[in-house]
């Protein structure tokens, strides 16, 4: 997608399959505080190139978990925590994954089922393959019918689902549809899960970009582990950092004590080693400098908000444009879903008549970035729209 | 209850435990021979100029930090590439191989490992020479791969046991995957000649075996990154269609930025394509795609003159300072009076020496001397200085006396 739209030479074209954050200029983004930091790294003679130990550079991996689950978390308080520096969220994925994989519901046991959401972020089924699982199964999530949560599918699919499965949730932000649980359905979602002893792995990469308060976008992961569960989370500060190459991500475990849990990060560690030894410097010091001082912490909640709010508006945008336009349908869903991505509705012909006659790029799902969008394509992306619902059916 | 109760406590990495146990001896002259990183005569880690300089570069440039394709930072992987083909190499020249970045050596040879469990179906069989660095076995093990080995180390001469090598290696099933140490072989220093390599080739090429190089340390062995890719240049030339792994993390000094590539030799460019999306495939469910700063920096060096020469005057510097580690343990040691012949100190070549000592002097060396090492006698020659060469002679000595 991202090649067809760099070989355009149309100069309306949008790109709305990118997978990262743009300013309203259409650029990528550096966070000031990231530059600022970076500066300090170069400017630290003391610092060299070492290698960080295996599970990672310690003052990140305590910062990470503790953005995750909160400066109160009972689990912090109780030392049942642990920490896996990785290669950003996927990198944190497979970790859990191989782990999982090797000792959860019994040793090597990869008949274990895994859920994915349908749809989900494509990379996950693959993830949970390569680490072994032999069956890998969707619970129903997008309704497109009433385009938003498919509350009951998914608690059914809890319900028929065998005891033990392991089921992967997005923290928030649900990539590609947007759309998230609301607490209540999320307690009801937790409360199944409990009675049927299912495995919670959240998968959480907008933490803060989603809504631009970093606790409302923790509380599902922070509600679990105050109903008691044990739990993965797979972090990603590619997105909240726009750290994106620098494979900046962590894997929070929340188990039921202290010695188990030193356990489980023993074995994590023999997982490391042979699949990538220790973890990359650069982006680990780049988020532990700035989440460890209050001022520049400070600074880069700031950011995060910048990149929210942008998108937030984009939303209301897109969506007051849609309305005064008249286009057939409703168009509530662009400003109740949250996060980067937005499940339009538009279906594969009305996609591709947007692509070729439009030039403009999305998946073919329908799925759009909101972060392509800016105030001065967004008349014409809507216009575009209009057309594809009006003309095409 | 928790899901947990029966984890066990795994071991500590013998490797990099060592430096963790290391780090917690209170003893003011305790030495860590442990883990393989340069140090500088005063016993520091070594920020190579040519690094600092290739930094300085990178941050003027202001650059974003957009992904890097799954594959990698293209000018790092064809430098890579060319650096241990040597730019005439016809399969350079030809674009029969693709090159991936990857994280360092350990994620290169976990790309490999779980490339030839996919792709080569022939056999599950890897040959390791014995001994060979630790992590190679759980690597392939995790992959799905049985390990075997041919006879390399002779623990009689702490030195290269060649008949042995050749009688094992010309008994391999046709078709098995045989690794081999480009340079510096990892634990024990101890190399073929020219001479032996060619042997090696002939009989590798007489068994259909598909060679498989692992290259830590070109430029760090004998100072000359030439001379260091020789063998694997040399087979690439023979015909052989070889496999390779290649670390940054001690020529380059750049440990903890994960620098490294894979490299598959392939018979034309359209094979090395089909290679190419099938390593993508196996990276980005790993961890989508590869960290930026390491590969940025050793590309800037290799591809910009004057960092690339001055890189090359800093291996030789750090090869050097540890050639000349060798020579004064040994002379040290005649010092302190001991009658063993440690030649092979001398003999061996690149980061690392087989000193021959059994596990029990190694405990005694660790617990009364504070002189850290692995259990096999290996020592990280890099973590010898001119100020604490006498005391880890004298502790020798005096456990093997």
């Amino acid at each position: 997608l991202t090649a067809d739209f760099r070989e355009d030479g149309d100069s309306r074209k949008v790109n709305l399959g990118v997978g990262a954050y743009r300013t309203d200029e259409g650029q990528p983004w550096v966070l000031p505080v990231v530059k600022k930091v970076e500066q300090m790294i170069a400017n630290d003679n003391s610092l060299n190139h070492e290698y960080l130990p295996i599970l990672g550079l310690p003052e990140f991996r305590a910062n990470a978990s503790r953005i995750a689950l909160g400066d109160d978390s009972p689990a912090i308080k109780e030392n049942r925590i642990g920490s896996v520096q990785s290669l950003g969220g996927t990198g944190a994925l497979r970790i859990g994954a191989e782990f999982l994989r090797r000792w959860y519901n019994g040793n090597n046991n990869t008949a274990t089922p895994v859920y994915v959401s349908a749809p989900s972020w494509e990379n996950h089924n693959s993830v949970f393959m390569d680490a072994g699982f032999k069956d890998i199964r969707t619970y129903h999530y997008w309704d497109a019918a009433k385009r938003g949560l498919d509350l009951q599918g998914l608690l059914n699919d809890m319900e028929q689902a065998p005891e033990f499965s392991i089921f992967i949730l997005h923290a928030c932000a649900h990539n590609p549809t947007g759309t998230d649980p609301t607490p209540e359905q999320w307690k009801q979602i937790a409360s199944v899960m409990k009675r049927r002893n299912l495995f919670p792995f959240f998968d959480s990469a907008y933490q803060g970009f989603a809504s631009g308060n970093l606790d409302k976008d923790a509380w599902a992961v922070r509600f679990f582990v105050s109903e008691g569960f044990e739990l993965f989370c797979a972090q990603s500060f590619s997105k909240n950092f726009g750290l994106y190459n620098e494979r900046v991500g962590n894997l929070t475990v929340v188990g039921k004590n202290a010695d188990n849990v030193q356990c489980v990060l023993s074995q994590m560690e023999k997982i490391v080693r042979t699949t990538w030894s220790n973890p990359p410097s650069q982006g680990a010091r780049i988020v532990a400098t700035t989440l460890s001082s209050p001022q520049l912490f400070d600074e880069w909640y700031g950011n995060v908000k910048t990149m929210a709010d942008r998108v937030l508006l984009m939303r209301s945008e897109l969506r007051s444009r849609l309305e005064a336009l008249g286009t057939p349908g409703t168009w509530n869903h662009i400003t109740e879903q949250i996060g980067m991505f937005s499940f339009t509705g538009l279906n594969p012909k009305q996609v591709e008549y947007m692509v070729k006659e439009k030039h403009i790029y999305l998946m073919a799902s329908g799925r759009i970035n909101m972060c392509g969008l800016t105030t001065k394509n967004l008349d014409y992306v809507a216009k575009s729209i209009h057309e594809a619902v009006t003309k095409i059916q | 209850s928790s899901w947990w109760s029966h984890v066990e406590m795994g071991p500590p990495d013998p490797i990099l435990g060592v430096t963790e146990a290391y780090k917690r001896d209170t003893n003011s002259k305790k030495m860590n021979l442990g883990v393989g990183a340069y140090r500088d005569d005063n016993g520091k880690p070594y920020v190579l100029n040519c690094v600092r300089k290739a930094e300085a570069m990178i941050a003027s440039k202001k650059m974003d930090k957009e992904y890097l394709p799954i594959g990698g930072l293209a000018d790092f992987t064809r430098a890579s590439a060319e650096l241990a083909l040597g730019e005439n190499s016809e399969a350079f020249k030809s674009g029969r191989y693709v090159t991936v970045q990857s994280i360092s050596g350990t994620g290169s040879l976990r790309i490999g490992a779980n490339f030839l469990q996919r792709f080569f179906k022939a056999s599950r069989d890897v040959y390791l020479p014995k001994p060979s660095w630790g992590n190679h076995t759980p690597i392939f093990r995790d992959a799905g791969m049985q390990l075997q080995a041919y006879r390399y180390y002779d623990p009689k001469t702490c030195s290269l046991d060649f008949s042995g090598a050749m009688d094992d290696i010309s008994k391999i099933p046709e078709k098995s995957i045989i690794l081999l140490h480009a340079c510096a072989h990892n634990p024990t220093g101890v190399d073929p000649r020219q001479e032996q390599w060619k042997e090696l080739a002939a009989v590798v090429k007489k068994r259909n075996l598909l060679v498989y190089f692992d290259m830590a340390y070109q430029g760090f062995a004998s100072g000359d990154i030439n001379r260091d890719a020789w063998a694997v240049r040399y087979f690439i030339d023979q015909g052989i269609n070889i496999v390779l792994s290649q670390s940054f993390a001690k020529n380059m000094g750049l440990y903890g930025e994960r620098a490294g590539a894979f490299t598959v030799i392939c018979s034309d460019a359209d094979e090395a394509k089909r290679v190419e999306s099938q390593l993508k495939i196996l990276i980005r469910p790993m961890y989508s795609n590869p960290p930026v700063n390491g590969a940025r920096i050793a590309s800037m060096i290799l591809n910009t003159p004057d960092l690339r020469k001055e890189w090359l005057t800093e291996v030789k510097g750090m090869a050097d300072r540890i050639i000349s580690m060798r020579t004064q343990l040994v002379s040290n040691l005649k010092k302190e009076g001991s009658s063993h012949n440690w030649q092979h100190i001398t003999d061996q070549i690149g980061m690392f020496c087989f000193t021959g000592l059994k596990p029990e002097q190694v405990e005694r060396l660790i617990k009364e001397f504070s002189v850290y090492m692995t259990k096999d006698g290996r020592i990280s020659v890099a973590g010898v200085t001119s100020g604490n060469v006498g005391y880890l002679a004298h502790a020798i000595h005096q456990v093997t006396k």
